[in-house]
């Protein structure tokens, strides 16, 4: 106790802040911090969860990036980003943009686009693999048969299945966006509109030099946050297409898809955890450019 | 209620609780595990409910959860000395579990592997090493033919015997819409269901063919017999005269439980959820012969072993429950509630049983069934389904994507022994 009674004021506050800060701290330490070294050393080694751990090297290195479905689902995996994050920003400014000059049953509005955010993703990813399907249960192609259109195979097709998906994940994100957006279009002070109106400036130069400038934080919290889960993309994609995860022929399947097959039915945890290691770098690498290309200059 | 007076009820009656056991005799408690699937941990608990009437001195506490976390937890729990002292295990995984060295031999005394030999059906030797055998199935499991009644009598056709039987009693049965978009299937397909397995251990080896060698270590359907088994099997959903469709309705047995297809393959687990289905009549068949009476089917099963953890009068009591749970009265309660075959010849060939219309087909199966040894079960069957992927999909011929499964499955194969 002597040595406690001798410190500063100074010196007692930081003893408490980090008395309190112990718990989180060992917490993040032991959930967060000891699986994720652990998991960078699993990649080094051989394992199937049942028997001994092996050191392996740099094999399941070696073994993933000589694996074709590796690249294509590495190439999937950015496909659902370039084209998820872009759309799902623009359709959710365009909305928050309108909806926040719109006075009429302003709240009801709100809350219908927020209702999708709230919804499990495992139920909405069901209920759209069901308007998917062929004659005669689809939603889509019952309707495309009763005009007499050809069918669309949506999800039994190599090359419509990963925008069909896609499509049920942007729209189920859109709510978060546009409440986020709206928030940021709120916080822009109004006075810079009022003098952009007594100056008589056109709608779109406000929208460009006002509106969007100011909003840049917004936009830059939105763009990384949306990358990062599209990078993560699982629930939609997976119940999507539970029979054949990630089909037909990988052309739908996600990197996390991937890790998740390789342990937990293959059960090959090195390479599993090998895999982990190049997500972890490239949502590091993503995040990292976003924020260099965005920050304020 | 506060918490204080809630531990002491807690107390009283734990100890009033000891109290009665200690009066009965010494009580052993063990535990057993088993995946959850509604029948199965239904006929577990009354067949536990029967061991522990005979066995007063011993206790059997059931733990299940979802299949999914099944071989996690497991792994998890034996080696921490935690667990199960009786566990359920696919047959396939049995290699792995020995070399995990989570299992122990089943002792030769109480199972003598030479009544074993004689008493169950064959492929149970599967789980033999030398004299011992390492884990013992209650039932076993075989696909068969289901067909929809009501389809069959409007279109006019028998069930089918053999394959072009089938082939045709389906196109009878197969409807499309004025632009030719089929609404109703004669009969389901897709790899991703049970079709894996009749194509592997059915088509292939009635077409001629013998799907593997050495011991299911070498890939041998690379040739013109498993071409001509796949050539059937695509062609059920070629041309204008298709009568299946992959990915109709979703999935197969959905398909076949709204009514919407006329002939579906599965196994006997299929059963319970079919008879829950109201509104529908169903009857079931052996697998199509071909026309001069090949026939071939697919067995599996799932076996339960005495674990590492057991030990003492723990192994003592794992081993009375392993003998009753492996009985004649264990293997016909598990035929009752779940639908699964008996794994004794003795049990399901009884002339009740081998008659029986729903069960009769399967148990018949079983005499001329061959057992797939897996290394990977899902990933051998997801070479399957994209093996037809390419074909249907792709547009690739069936003999250059079966030749590219092949190879995939033989270095699938290739790698698992290497490092097991």
């Amino acid at each position: 106790m002597k040595f406690y009674r001798d410190l500063t004021i100074r010196q007692k506050q930081i003893v408490w802040a980090w008395a309190f800060l112990a718990i989180p701290v060992l917490f993040y330490v032991v959930i967060r911090f000891y699986p994720t070294g652990n998991a960078i050393v699993i990649s080094f080694q051989d394992w199937n969860l049942l028997g001994e751990r092996t050191w392996s090297g740099l094999d399941n290195y070696q073994k993933l990036f000589a694996d074709p479905v590796f690249w294509q689902v590495f190439r999937n995996t950015f496909v659902y980003l370039l084209l998820g994050t872009p759309i799902s920003l623009i359709v959710s400014f365009f909305i928050a943009y309108h909806l926040d000059k719109t006075r009429f049953m302003h709240g009801t509005l709100r809350m219908l686009y927020f209702l999708p955010f709230m919804t499990s993703a495992v139920a909405m990813a069901w209920v759209w693999r069901w308007f998917y399907q062929p004659v005669p249960i689809g939603l889509f192609n019952n309707f495309l048969a009763s005009l007499s259109i050809p069918q669309i195979e949506f999800l039994n097709s190599t090359t419509n299945a990963l925008p069909a998906i896609l499509a049920p994940a942007v729209w189920a994100g859109l709510g978060f966006q546009i409440i986020i957006f709206m928030a940021g279009l709120r916080a822009i002070p109004q006075s810079y509109y009022e003098a952009a109106k007594i100056d008589g400036v056109p709608w779109y130069t406000v929208l460009f030099e006002i509106t969007i400038p100011l909003l840049k934080p917004t936009i830059v919290f939105l763009v990384v946050f949306s990358s990062i889960g599209f990078l993560r993309i699982f629930d939609h994609v997976f119940n999507m297409t539970t029979n054949n995860p990630g089909g037909p022929l990988n052309s739908t399947k996600p990197l996390v898809l991937m890790i998740y097959q390789t342990a937990f039915s293959s059960f090959d945890m090195g390479y599993a955890a090998a895999q982990t290691v190049v997500l972890f770098l490239v949502l590091l690498g993503v995040s990292l450019i976003q924020l260099r290309l965005l920050r304020d200059n | 209620m506060t918490f204080g007076r809630l531990k002491a009820m807690a107390a009283l009656t734990a100890t009033s609780a000891a109290a009665l056991i200690g009066t009965a005799a010494q009580a052993v408690e063990i535990e057993y595990w088993q995946y959850f699937f509604d029948a199965r941990v239904t006929a577990m608990e009354q067949l536990i409910d029967n061991f522990q009437a005979e066995n007063p001195d011993i206790t059997v506490t059931m733990t299940h959860f979802p299949y999914a976390d099944y071989r996690t937890k497991v792994a998890a729990a034996i080696p921490a000395g935690e667990g199960p002292d009786v566990v359920q295990l696919f047959y396939g995984w049995l290699n792995d579990y020995v070399a995990a060295d989570l299992i122990q031999p089943l002792p030769s005394d109480a199972f003598p592997a030479s009544e074993i030999d004689a008493n169950f059906f064959p492929m149970v030797q599967a789980m033999k090493d030398g004299d011992n055998y390492w884990a013992l199935p209650t039932a076993v499991r075989s696909l068969a033919l289901f067909y929809n009644e009501r389809l069959l009598e409007e279109a006019g056709v028998e069930p089918p015997t053999t394959l072009d039987e089938m082939v045709a009693a389906a196109r009878a049965m197969t409807k499309r819409d004025g632009a030719g978009n089929i609404t109703q299937v004669g009969m389901t397909m897709g790899m991703t269901a049970q079709d894996h397995h009749w194509w592997r251990e059915g088509l292939i080896r009635q077409f001629g063919g013998e799907p593997y060698l050495d011991d299911y270590r070498t890939v041998n359907y690379n040739n013109e017999a498993a071409i001509e088994a796949l050539e059937f099997y695509t062609g059920m959903q070629d041309g204008d005269d298709a009568f299946s469709q992959v990915g109709f309705m979703d999935e197969p047995q959905a398909a076949f439980k709204a009514g919407r297809a006329g002939m579906h393959i599965d196994g006997s687990f299929r059963i319970g959820s079919l008879n829950k289905q109201r509104g529908l009549k169903w009857g079931v068949t052996e697998l199509p012969a071909t026309s001069d009476g090949t026939r071939s089917n697919y067995s599996s099963y799932w076996v339960n072993a005495v674990t590492t953890k057991a030990e003492g009068e723990k192994y003592d009591a794992a081993v009375k429950f392993m003998q009753y749970i492996t009985s004649d009265e264990a293997m016909q309660v598990w035929l009752d509630v779940v639908g699964e075959l008996p794994a004794k010849p003795s049990v399901g060939m009884t002339e009740a049983n081998a008659n029986d219309p729903v069960f009769g087909p399967f148990i018949r199966g079983l005499e001329y069934a061959n057992t797939t040894k897996f290394a990977d079960e899902s990933g051998q069957r997801q070479l399957m389904v994209e093996m037809l992927e390419r074909i249907t999909l792709q547009g690739m011929s069936p003999a250059e994507s079966l030749a590219i499964a092949a190879e995939a499955e033989q270095k699938l194969l290739d790698d698992y022994y290497a490092s097991n």
